[in-house]
C-alpha cells in the first residue's frame, strides 16, 4: 500500500521529464519553423493576389523567379548589389563615425548641444529625395553624390540616438568615476563613451534601414549600375518582373545586413551592454 | 552630558566628538543652506565630523540626508554658509573622498570587478604591476577575491556593494561617504554587510560618513549618530555619542535603550513631515 503510493507519483515525474525534453527541442525548431510557414504563406497570397490582378500590375512569383534568373545569368543583378551595397557601406559607415562622436559631444557639453542642435533638428526632417539634384549639382554625377545622401540620411540618426545614450547615463557612473579621481577627459573616454554603445548601436541599425530606403533616391538619377538604378531603368522597359526582383532584393538585403550587425554587435560588444 | 544609561546625548550640534588620531579627513559644516531653485532642501546646518570618526547621518526619507552627503562629496554646492574638508572648501569631487552610492548603476557594468577596483588607481596612473597588487588586496578585504574576472551584472546585489566598497578603498581615501549602501539589500545580507563594514572600518580606521534611515545600522556602526530633521529646510536636529564597545551586541540593554531614543527622536520628525504633507497624523502616540 505505502510502497504503491510512493511509487506512483515517481511514475508521474519521470513521464512528466520527457514532454519537458521534447518541448524544449519544439521551441528551438519552432522559430525557423514558423518562417517557413510565413513565407509560404506570403508566397500564396502573391501568387493569388498576381493571379487575380495579371502580369501587367503583379508579376507572379514564378515570372519573378525567371526574371531573377535572367538577371542573375546576365550579370545586371550582381553587379547591381555590388554598386548599392557600397555606397550604402560607405555612406552608412560614414554616417555612424561622424554621428557617434557628434552624439557624444552634443551629450556632453551644454554649449555643443546649444550650438548644434537647431540644425539637427532642422535637417533630420527634411527627406534625402529633395537634396538628389543638389547632391548632383554640388557632387557631380558620380559615386559622391550618391554617398552624401546615404551619409545624410544615417548621420542624425545616430547623433540623436547617441545624444539619448549620453543623457541616459547613471548620475552615480558619472560621480563615481569623478569622486574616484577622473578628470573630465577620463570620464569622457571611460564612462561616457563605454556607456552610450548600445545606444550607438540602435542608432545605427535604424541608420541602416534608413540607408536601404534612401539607395533607391539616390539611384533615381544618373546611376547606370546599383538596386535603386535598376528599379528605374525597368520603367523605362515596362518590365514589372525586374521592378520586382530589385524590390525584393532590397528588402532581402536589408534583412542580412541587419543581421549582420546584429550578430558582429551581439558578440563583440555584449559586455557593453548591446542586447539585440 | 551622560546620563543614567552611559549614552551622552548633546541636543546642540557643531561640536566634534573626542578628537582621534588616524589616516582620516575631518569635516566641518557651517550653516549650510543648499537649494534647488526655490526650493530649500537643507537650511543652516552645522556639523563637525573629526579624522577617523563613523557618523551617520540618521533621518526619515526625503529628509536631504542625501543632499547634505552630496555637498561634502562635492556634486552639489552649498547655496550658503561653508562645507569644508581638512579645511579646504570643498567645491568639486576631490579624489581623496570615495563614495559608495546605494544604487549598484554606481559601477561599470561593462568593465569586470578587477577592472571596477582599479579605476581609481588607473586614473592617477599607477603602474599596472602595482595596480594589480592594490585590487587584490582590496578585494581579499571584502571578500570578493574569487570573483575578479566576473562582470557587475554576474554578481549578487551584496556582492556588488562589496564591489564598490572595495573600488573607493583602493582609491585610499581620507574620508569614505556612504548613502545608504545596504538600503537594497535583503534583511540578511544587510546584517552580514553591517558587520564586514564594522571590520574593515576599524582596520582602515578612515573618516565614515554613513546615511542611513535604519536606526539599528546606525547604532551599529557608528561613533555618533546625527539625527536630521524633516525637510524642507531640513538640519541636524541633535547628535548622540554611541559609547558601546566594538563589535557591538544589538541584544544589550544599552543598544535598546539607545534604540528606542532615537526611535522617539525620529518618529516626531516623521510625523511632523506627514503632518506637512497633509496627513492625519496624532501628535503623540
Amino acid at each position: 500500500m505505502t510502497a504503491q503510493t510512493t511509487a506512483a507519483p515517481r511514475g508521474k515525474a519521470q513521464d512528466a521529464r520527457r514532454p519537458a525534453a521534447r518541448r524544449i527541442r519544439d521551441s528551438r525548431l519552432r522559430t525557423p519553423l514558423l518562417y517557413l510557414v510565413s513565407v509560404a504563406l506570403g508566397l500564396g497570397v502573391w501568387q493569388l493576389v498576381a493571379a487575380t490582378s495579371g502580369p501587367d500590375m503583379v508579376s507572379s512569383p514564378k515570372t519573378t523567379f525567371d526574371a531573377a534568373v535572367e538577371l542573375i545569368s546576365d550579370g545586371t543583378l550582381g553587379t547591381s548589389v555590388w554598386a548599392s551595397l557600397k555606397r550604402i557601406a560607405i555612406g552608412w559607415a560614414l554616417g555612424v563615425v561622424v554621428g557617434a562622436p557628434l552624439g557624444i559631444l552634443m551629450g556632453r557639453f551644454g554649449l555643443v548641444r546649444r550650438i548644434l542642435d537647431p540644425y539637427v533638428e532642422f535637417f533630420r526632417f527634411i527627406p534625402p529625395v529633395a537634396f538628389v539634384t543638389l547632391a548632383i549639382v554640388w557632387f557631380g554625377i558620380g559615386e559622391t553624390s550618391k554617398i552624401v545622401l546615404i551619409f545624410y540620411t544615417s548621420v542624425f540618426l545616430v547623433t540623436i540616438n547617441t545624444i539619448a545614450g549620453v543623457m541616459a547615463i547613471n548620475d552615480a557612473k558619472l560621480r563615481a568615476a569623478a569622486s574616484l579621481g577622473a578628470n573630465r577627459w577620463q570620464v569622457l573616454y571611460s564612462v561616457v563613451m563605454p556607456a552610450s554603445v548600445p545606444h550607438v548601436v540602435t542608432g545605427a541599425r535604424l541608420a541602416m534601414g534608413n540607408s536601404f530606403l534612401t539607395i533607391v533616391s539616390a539611384e533615381m538619377v544618373a546611376a547606370d549600375e546599383g538596386l535603386g538604378a535598376l528599379i528605374w531603368q525597368s520603367r523605362n522597359y515596362a518590365r514589372i518582373d525586374w521592378i520586382f526582383v530589385g524590390i525584393i532584393t532590397l528588402g532581402l538585403l536589408g534583412f542580412l545586413c541587419d543581421r549582420l550587425v546584429r550578430l558582429a554587435t551581439g558578440r563583440g560588444l555584449r559586455r557593453f551592454g548591446v542586447r539585440v | 552630558m551622560t546620563d543614567s544609561i552611559g549614552v551622552r546625548v548633546k541636543t546642540a550640534p557643531g561640536t566634534a566628538g573626542q578628537a582621534r588620531r588616524g589616516p582620516g579627513s575631518a569635516i566641518s559644516l557651517r550653516e549650510v543652506g543648499i537649494r534647488f531653485g526655490a526650493f530649500q532642501a537643507v537650511a543652516d546646518t552645522s556639523l563637525d565630523v573629526a579624522p577617523g570618526e563613523f557618523l551617520c547621518l540618521l533621518g526619515p526619507s526625503g529628509c536631504g540626508k542625501s543632499t547634505v552627503l552630496s555637498a561634502i562629496a562635492g556634486f552639489e554646492q552649498a547655496s550658503e554658509g561653508d562645507v569644508r574638508v581638512d579645511g579646504e572648501r570643498v567645491t568639486a569631487p576631490r579624489r581623496d573622498t570615495g563614495v559608495v552610492f546605494q544604487s549598484t548603476e554606481a559601477l561599470f557594468d561593462w568593465m569586470t570587478i578587477r577592472d571596477n577596483v582599479a579605476y581609481g588607481p588607473r586614473m592617477r596612473g599607477v603602474a599596472k604591476a602595482r595596480r594589480a597588487e592594490i585590487v587584490q588586496e582590496y578585494l581579499n578585504l571584502v571578500g570578493l577575491g574569487h570573483t575578479a574576472d566576473k562582470y557587475p551584472s554576474q554578481l549578487s546585489g551584496g556582492m556588488r556593494q562589496r564591489a564598490q566598497i572595495a573600488r573607493v578603498l583602493a582609491n585610499e581615501p581620507r574620508l569614505v561617504l556612504m548613502d545608504e549602501p545596504f538600503g537594497a539589500l535583503d534583511a540578511q545580507t544587510r546584517e552580514v554587510m553591517q558587520r564586514e563594514l564594522d571590520r574593515i572600518w576599524r582596520a582602515r580606521r578612515c573618516t565614515v560618513v554613513f546615511v542611513t534611515h535604519d536606526i539599528g545600522e546606525a547604532i551599529l556602526l557608528a561613533d555618533r549618530v546625527a539625527v536630521m530633521s524633516a525637510g524642507p529646510s531640513a538640519g541636524i536636529k541633535s547628535v548622540y555619542d554611541v559609547d558601546l564597545p566594538r563589535p557591538r551586541d544589538e541584544t544589550s540593554r544599552e543598544f535598546a535603550l539607545l534604540h528606542q531614543r532615537l526611535r522617539d527622536d525620529i518618529s516626531q520628525e516623521v510625523r511632523a513631515a506627514l503632518r506637512a504633507q497633509g496627513a492625519d497624523v496624532e501628535e503623540e502616540l
